[in-house]
């Protein structure tokens, strides 16, 4: 059940993104609705692979890199899908949509036997430090998207290039504005998950901070996203620059959050 | 039935015969009912606008009914016939639909895309409906033409792009800033390319208005005109900050805004973008602040060439539109072709049928000792004979109605039995059969 679940997700992550993309380079005006309405179906579908997987495994299923992938996936999705209600902005999808069919093509290439959680970390404390981990994430997944969508059209504008894509893009504003709430909810988010990250590593591992690989890392991570939110709060800044930093920030989030597991063996390394 | 079409446009007369020939709004009924009671004349709508006046209606008759409405057009108008003739132009059948789905497509405008005709076509339908001189064929046509030309507009993007400085300007404004209602635009020196950008940017939700030219008197004016606020020009930079939209016309020799005053600007703006728009030759604006940050400098020429662009594109979008036109010709001449063809079978039917009856009396009035169910028997048979001989006909007619051959057929079997069709009037069941 679980395994139809998620490559029927895989699948339906795979049309969503073709129509997407067709969406995306059509030159006749397109709506996007039929890709929407795969992607929401995709992600219910993902919602059950997850909750199946979570009660035969009786925890959170992100202990290993699959259901971490997986995981992050389907929080891409779903906080795309909010933007995409509230901004009406359908060809960030174009963008969002086909990496999150990356990430869960990803986690389907990886072993997914079910193993039993360390009992040192059985907690309550899984469910904030690692929902708010990947909360944050896939906010600053998606202001990465944003940011280089606004990279994109502002290039179109200086060089007076206003073909097709430009037509189809959405405003600067707009993605200004999407870049700057994913910031303001995903910044927050991240700053939580380290705090309770630390708390439950006192109680699992009796050390609040041992400079773990991954726990430096998602500290530089911190430290980027601090400074874009602190210029944005104090100078406005924002525009080019800014947006080649969340860029950066993005990259080496993703680097925290795989790239880590997989080069730098820690505490965090679960396979 | 036939759709005719009559009329006169850009393309085929200038201003001053355009002007001679347009039927006014005011007194649209009496055209209306004059033109329908012409004869041969069925329906009839007129659609008068600026750039074209031409009438739409239905005849049997397509040679006698578009001559009669070319001397209507002038008649009416107390034209002498010669001076209308050379301009006007006629179709019927499928040029006919074709041209009516073009123009209300906005293919046929002078500029191509314009989202006015429809609009005008829409009203011209209403008095004609509201004077009952559209019938079924021109109320179910212009219906289509307006489905037709919503398509083309969903389907292509003949309308999507701005033809003219000014709107460029403003479409431009609105991949910078989504929508325009908090923004503010200023005004720097004075001209009329300015002042209509202003004014569309004002009618898209712009905020409000700030003026400001060498002599302040002139800026004041301005100002008023656009329930804005005037500033002296030596305070320039320190009103700067609050506009979003700068649109510039001075006739100073050399630029007025350079890298260096937009530096503290933008500071003070917190980075928010800029869109400054140079419409003045020599350049008011040093076109090195494009290179900053959170600044999008356009001139003239830049706008000249989007505009140039989109008229290009628009050309490209409505060999697309012409295809889908094409496609629903085809579907429109099918109901055409069953509304013709029914009536002839209905007219045949009932040839056969009186026939039937006025034999069958006969032989019953003189049977002495029928049996009492000969009657019943009589009319079995005879009907039972009847239908088996019309099936084969009707069956080839309707098929034939879907074609756009049907004339032969329907011509071959009136002259045959001496078939006559009722009016139109009587054609409203075929309308409730749809």
């Amino acid at each position: 059940m679980t395994e139809i679940s998620f490559y029927l997700t895989v699948a339906l992550y795979g049309a969503a993104t073709l129509l997407y993309l067709s969406c995306l380079v059509r030159a006749t005006p397109c709506q996007a609705i039929t890709a929407r309405r795969v992607l929401v179906i995709g992600f219910l579908a993902h919602c059950l692979a997850v909750i199946h997987r979570f009660i035969a495994a009786g925890h959170l299923p992100i202990t290993n890199m699959h259901e971490s992938l997986s995981f992050f996936a389907l929080s891409i999705v779903g906080i795309y899908l909010y933007f995409e209600t509230r901004y009406k902005v359908s060809t960030l999808g174009s963008f969002v949509v086909p990496f999150a069919l990356l990430i869960i093509s990803g986690a389907g290439l990886l072993p997914t036997t079910i193993k039993p959680l360390n009992p040192a970390l059985q907690s309550a404390w899984i469910y904030s430090h690692t929902i708010l981990a990947f909360g944050a994430y896939a906010f600053f997944t998606i202001s990465c998207a944003v940011a280089v969508l606004f990279l994109i059209q502002s290039h179109f504008l200086k060089k007076k290039n206003l073909g097709n894509l430009f037509l189809k893009l959405p405003s600067l504003d707009i993605l200004d504005e999407i870049g700057y709430r994913c910031l303001a909810f995903g910044f927050p988010m991240l700053t939580v998950a380290i705090i309770t990250g630390a708390i439950w590593a006192s109680r699992a591992w009796g050390s609040y901070w041992s400079w773990d690989p991954k726990e430096s890392w998602s500290l530089i991570t911190w430290f980027i996203y601090a400074a874009l939110l602190h210029g944005r709060l104090t100078t406005g800044w924002r525009g080019k620059r800014a947006a080649i930093l969340t860029v950066i920030g993005f990259l080496i989030m993703l680097f925290t959050f795989i790239g880590v597991n997989l080069w730098l063996p820690g505490l965090h390394s679960y396979t | 039935m036939n759709i005719i079409v009559v009329g006169l446009s850009h393309k085929t007369a200038s201003v001053d015969i355009r002007e001679k020939v347009a039927f006014s709004p005011n007194s649209i009924e009496k055209p209306l009912r004059e033109l329908v009671a012409l004869e041969g004349i069925v329906e009839g709508v007129i659609v008068s606008t600026c750039n074209r006046v031409e009438i739409y209606a239905t005849t049997r008759d397509i040679a006698g009914g578009i001559a009669r409405i070319r001397r209507f057009m002038a008649e009416y108008h107390h034209l002498a016939h010669d001076l209308l003739e050379p301009h006007l132009y006629s179709f019927h059948g499928e040029e006919a639909i074709r041209h009516v789905f073009r123009v209300a497509s906005s293919l046929d405008s002078m500029v191509v895309g314009e989202p006015q005709i429809l609009g005008q076509i829409k009203t011209s339908y209403g008095y004609a409906a509201e004077y009952k001189s559209s019938g079924i064929i021109l109320n179910r046509f212009l219906h289509k033409a307006f489905s037709v030309a919503k398509r083309v507009r969903t389907e292509t993007r003949i309308a999507s792009s701005a033809v003219s400085v000014s709107f460029a300007a403003v479409e431009l404004a609105r991949k910078i800033f989504g929508n325009l209602t908090d923004k503010t635009v200023l005004l720097i020196g004075a001209g009329e390319m300015c002042e209509l950008a202003a004014r569309h940017f004002l009618t898209n939700g712009a905020k409000g208005v700030m003026v400001t030219n060498r002599t302040f008197e002139r800026a004041q004016k301005l100002a008023e005109e656009f329930n804005g606020e005037a500033i002296p020009f030596e305070e320039l930079f320190l009103h700067l900050h609050k506009a979003d939209i700068v649109l510039t016309s001075t006739g100073a020799p050399h630029a007025i805004i350079t890298p260096p005053d937009l530096e503290e600007v933008i500071k003070r703006r917190r980075m928010r973008p800029m869109f400054l728009i140079d419409i003045a030759v020599p350049r008011d604006i040093d076109p090195a602040v494009n290179e900053m940050d959170a600044v999008y400098l356009y001139d003239m020429d830049d706008l000249q060439q989007v505009v140039a662009a989109n008229l290009e594109g628009r050309m490209q979008e409505a060999d697309k539109a012409e295809a889908i036109i094409a496609e629903e010709i085809i579907q429109f001449y099918k109901w055409v072709g069953t509304l013709e063809v029914t009536p002839t079978i209905v007219a045949l039917r009932n040839r056969f049928d009186d026939l039937r009856r006025a034999e069958l009396d006969r032989t019953l009035a003189g049977w002495k000792d029928a049996p009492a169910d000969a009657e019943k028997r009589l009319e079995a048979l005879t009907s039972a004979f009847m239908n088996k001989l019309l099936h084969q006909p009707t069956m080839v007619l309707k098929k034939a109605g879907q074609g756009n051959r049907n004339d032969l057929y329907l011509d071959a079997l009136r002259a045959l039995f001496d078939l006559e069709l009722g009016t139109t009037e009587t054609d409203d069941s075929l309308e409730l059969e749809e």
